[in-house]
């Protein structure tokens, strides 16, 4: 990129995000405010047991209820749709049972399906649901991963008689020969307990069947229209031109609106079977027992060390509950594979062993959520890298400078087998350290400590793989594009309309789209308007995941601003008899570079262009709308990095854990805009720490979930927040000519591991070790138990 | 399931009278229906949002009567004989306007959902006039779940107006 800004509102400019005005003015438009004409609603009922067979299922009465339209249960529903064997095809031993819509004989976890309620309104549907009556016979259910490991535990799926979804090892060097020659092996076991997304709107979607022309239009509530098209066309069998998937304003998806769930798809078999739109927004309570979980794991894992700091291996071994079954498209065994490839990434060291174990339970699917994976190598890097320097006596800041991988050693590709060509993990740390002012708090945390006020402060270095190229999802057999494109059209008026294939769930992404085509064409972002989510119009793309937007629509989008101020300056040049290379764009009008003079403005370049192509040369041809796309075909992922510190505080007496401040430094790559980058970090941290401190679906032993409003499933509220500091390192990638990475997840991946790490140096000076998220005062207080009397021991 | 008609109950209409954004209204509504729902349903202002409709997201906060309330917590029928505002409304008073713009020049809002609850309950607070702490502010829209922001930028927007009405 050139140093100088075409456009002051273009790459770089810190503008505020131009769709919030809508918003914020209660002006938006999410799918519960669309009403289409005869439009029904849809209630599920669903089973209220884990493991069940289901003996009688009557919906009679149901269907005499006032408003009702119909009921239909999986002999309706079921045959309409090819069921989901969610494996992906290049990992041999990958096995899911197939996944129907509604529960046929036997439920398999709390919260299947089993009938829907179409009616009038959703009171009605509710009502009415209230009135089918469905006979069980509980059998016994797999309550968690350490259950449907044990070799006596029930299967779930009679074709998989292990539990085991997946079982995936890694290994690079010679790991026991290293293990078993270090001065210090430190060991630990660390469980993540189940938490959801919690979006504060609720999945939903309006299924429209035209039977006059058998087309389907769905209203979606979903970070990829694109992928939605490809499922509702191959397993409802509907020609892939006849269906349409729209993205309206969004209420917060965080990956979790990028699943394919199975109570959506038979609300657009609902609409097929009635030829009426149907709408199902999904109620809060029922949320908690449908919308993907994530994490859930309990994992083994250790570091080995020289006396002189130097790491020579790690390992992590780990047990993944993913739920009843695999997730179509996005497969469930994604959080255990990043761990196994992304443990200790930023470190030197040669030797590593990794296995992940995806296991079936009794429970609702693990699908995606910010930072899959990703969270989990950070924490166990950091917490063992952290103790490993306390160990040595050595400053955990001291420790990281000498243990990264050095500058000189990338392009490189890690013990875990990732590639890392562009970070900066050093000039992250020695930037965070500034901000935080680390020396001051460690004397304020050492000063504090001799008055019985446990503070503690935790560092986490992280890798952010984002904007995933095809290797990852191409060979699984995925209908997942990691393609996006843009398509530009210059009006008559002069302005530009884009249409990206770029979602926007609040990121701000369509703002970045128009900077850099502001900058990319050189007018001002107020003469550019930017579309995205309609997988029917424009060019064919992925829409929202792995961090994307901005890296790959982006680069999309500047390559056809490039092309299309080719196309302009092509005009002009025709309009005006000058040399195009004598012309370009400034803020929206095209200049004579040497005179630095206006020449004609791009109104005049449309009109002439739409209206009267007539006063050009006969063989001139206007192409005034050009598409562009984009896809990482040569990389895995741009990868950024970062490095976070959190300063907390333990009550000792209540088990309560205060956030006193988090700083944040970040490496995207170039910074399209950075308002919207910090909002970015500064969200997902704050998801980072409720997952550490608070986030829990609390199940019982055998699958019960116990906590299934938001009442009792605890969420960051703003009083529990700390300020939040952001600064940035700027490390263009490589490979593109826009530069920028993703930023969607680094706020979060760093947050856990800083969180973890902060609360256990708090606690070091009393010997006790948190090791199960959240970190609960009740888990607190119990450390603190077990480490007093180990101390009387 | 039982043999109790649960359809029927709350069935019944029941007339409200209320002045909603400013304007007298008089509107029929089920007499289980809560405000929110009206709003939505009935009148068309979507601009309320419904995020958890047991009382603890804040989406939902409308004011009656100038206070802070759950929409999804106070039947329809309960506003009748009150003044309702929503975020439609106030958009037009120059307060909100204020504090919009501040909401939009910081990001303080990402996917939009909780902002028109948390921009009803920022109001009440810059509204009372008092100059709060940044922990205070937080404390007090501590009702209001935000997923995306953070809330930083939300606190920095209440302070930033806290603080022109100290110098002014």
């Amino acid at each position: 990129m050139s140093a100088q800004a075409a456009s002051p509102t273009g790459i770089g400019a810190r503008i505020p995000r131009r769709e919030l005005k809508r918003l914020l003015t209660g002006h938006g438009r999410y799918v519960d405010d669309i009403k289409l004409p005869r439009m029904l609603h849809v209630c599920f009922v669903r089973s209220p047991h884990p493991h069940a067979r289901l003996v009688s299922l009557d919906v009679t009465e149901a269907r005499r209820a006032a408003g009702v339209a119909a009921v239909f249960t999986a002999v309706e529903i079921n045959p309409k749709c090819e069921p989901f064997v969610a494996v992906a095809l290049n990992r041999p031993g990958h096995r899911s049972a197939p996944q129907p819509l509604m529960v046929t004989d036997r439920a398999v976890w709390q919260g299947q399906p089993v009938a829907i309620v179409v009616a009038a309104s959703r009171a009605e549907a509710e009502d009415a649901a209230e009135l089918v009556v469905a006979a069980w016979d509980p059998l016994p259910a797999v309550g968690d991963q350490l259950q449907a490991i044990a070799s006596d535990a029930p299967a779930i799926h009679p074709e998989i008689a292990d539990n085991i979804a997946f079982d995936f090892t890694l290994e690079s060097g010679d790991p026991t020969k290293a293990f078993a020659t270090a001065d210090i092996v430190i060991e630990e076991e660390l469980r993540f307990e189940r938490q959801t997304a919690m979006t504060l709107e609720t999945r939903g979607l309006i299924a429209d069947y035209n039977l006059g022309d058998d087309s389907l239009t769905v209203i979606h509530a979903h970070q990829s229209p694109y992928q939605m098209q490809e499922i509702f066309s191959h397993h409802l069998n509907i020609p892939a031109h006849k269906v349409r998937v729209t993205a309206p304003d969004i209420g917060g998806a965080f990956g979790m609106k990028l699943n394919v769930y199975a109570d959506e798809i038979a609300t657009v078999v609902a609409s097929m079977l009635l030829g009426q739109p149907v709408k199902f927004c999904v109620d809060r309570l029922e949320s908690f027992v449908s919308d993907s979980h994530a994490r859930d794991h309990v994992i083994k894992c250790r570091i080995a060390v020289k006396r002189t700091g130097e790491i020579t291996a790690m390992e992590v071994d780990d047990l993944g509950a993913i739920g009843a079954y695999g997730m179509p498209m996005r497969f469930n065994v994604a959080e255990g594979m990043h761990l196994a490839g992304l443990t200790g990434a930023p470190y030197a060291f040669e030797n590593y062993r990794a296995r992940t174990r995806s296991l079936y339970v009794n429970k609702n699917l693990i699908g995606m959520y910010r930072g899959v994976g990703f969270p989990l190598a950070c924490v166990v890097t950091e917490l063992l890298t952290d103790l490993a320097a306390d160990r040595l006596g050595i400053d955990t800041l001291e420790f990281k400078r000498r243990s990264y991988r050095p500058k000189s050693s990338l392009p490189c590709v890690t013990a875990g087998g990732q590639q890392l060509d562009s970070v900066s993990f050093h000039e992250c740390l020695e930037k965070l350290a500034r901000l935080m002012d680390y020396d001051a708090l460690r004397r304020e945390q050492a000063e504090l400590r001799k008055h019985g006020i446990y503070r503690g402060i935790g560092i986490a270095t992280f890798v952010e793989p984002t904007a995933h190229g095809p290797s990852g999802y191409g060979p699984t057999g995925a209908w997942v594009s990691s393609h996006d494109g843009c398509t530009l059209r210059l009006e008559p008026s002069g302005a530009i309309r884009c249409t990206t294939s770029i979602t926007d769930q609040g990121q701000g992404t369509l703002t970045g789209v128009a900077q850099i085509i502001a900058d990319s064409v050189g007018l001002s972002v107020e003469q550019i308007s930017v579309s995205g989510g309609d997988g029917a119009v424009g060019p064919y793309g992925g829409g929202a995941w792995a961090s994307r937007g901005a890296a790959t629509g982006g680069e999309a989008a500047l390559r056809a601003g490039r092309k299309l101020k080719q196309n302009i300056l092509a005009l002009a040049s025709a309009i005006t008899q000058t040399s195009p290379d004598q012309l370009s764009i400034v803020d929206g009008e095209v200049i004579n570079t040497r005179t630095q003079q206006p020449v004609i403005s791009l109104a005049e370049i449309g009109r002439i262009g739409y209206f009267r192509p007539d006063t050009l040369p006969p063989d001139f041809e206007v192409q005034l709308s050009v598409t562009a796309s984009f896809v990482a075909n040569d990389k895995m992922y741009f990868m950024g990095n970062g490095v976070q510190a959190s300063y907390v505080e333990v009550d000792t007496e209540t088990g309560f854990i205060t956030m006193l401040g988090q700083w944040a430094v970040d490496d995207c790559g170039r910074i399209i805009n950075p308002l919207l980058v910090d909002e970015q970090v500064r969200g997902g941290i704050v998801q980072g720490i409720g997952a550490v401190l608070f986030e829990e679906c609390v199940y019982s032993d055998d699958a019960n979930l116990l906590n299934g409003t938001l009442a009792d499933y605890l969420v960051p509220m703003a009083s529990e927040m700390p300020d939040i500091f952001v600064d940035h390192v700027e490390t263009p990638e490589r490979s593109t000519q826009l530069g920028a990475k993703g930023v969607g997840e680094g706020g979060l991946i760093g947050a856990m591991g800083s969180v973890w790490v902060a609360v256990n140096d708090a606690l070091k000076p009393l010997g006790a070790k948190v090791r199960h998220q959240p970190f609960t005062p009740e888990r607190v207080l119990d450390a603190l138990a077990r480490a007093r009397k180990e101390a009387a021991e | 399931m039982t043999e109790s008609n649960n359809a029927l109950l709350g069935e019944e209409e029941v007339v409200i009278e209320t002045i909603l954004n400013g304007r007298p209204l008089k509107h029929r509504a089920k007499a289980r229906q809560h405000l929110a729902d009206f709003l939505r349903h009935e009148i068309e202002l979507t601009g309320t949002h419904l995020g958890c409709e047991h009382g603890i997201c804040g989406a939902c906060t409308v004011l009656i009567d100038g206070r802070t309330a759950r929409g999804c917590l106070t039947l329809a029928a309960q506003a009748s004989g009150r003044r309702v505002d929503t975020i439609e409304g106030l958009t037009v008073s120059g307060k909100l306007a204020e504090l919009q713009e501040e909401f939009f020049a910081r990001n303080a809002a990402q996917c939009g959902f909780c902002s028109s609850g948390m921009l009803l309950t920022a109001y009440e607070l810059v509204s009372s006039e008092a100059t709060l702490s940044r922990a205070e502010i937080r404390e007090y829209i501590s009702g209001n779940m935000c997923r995306c922001t953070g809330y930083h930028a939300i606190v920095d927007a209440v302070e930033a107006i806290m603080a022109r009405r100290r110098r002014s």
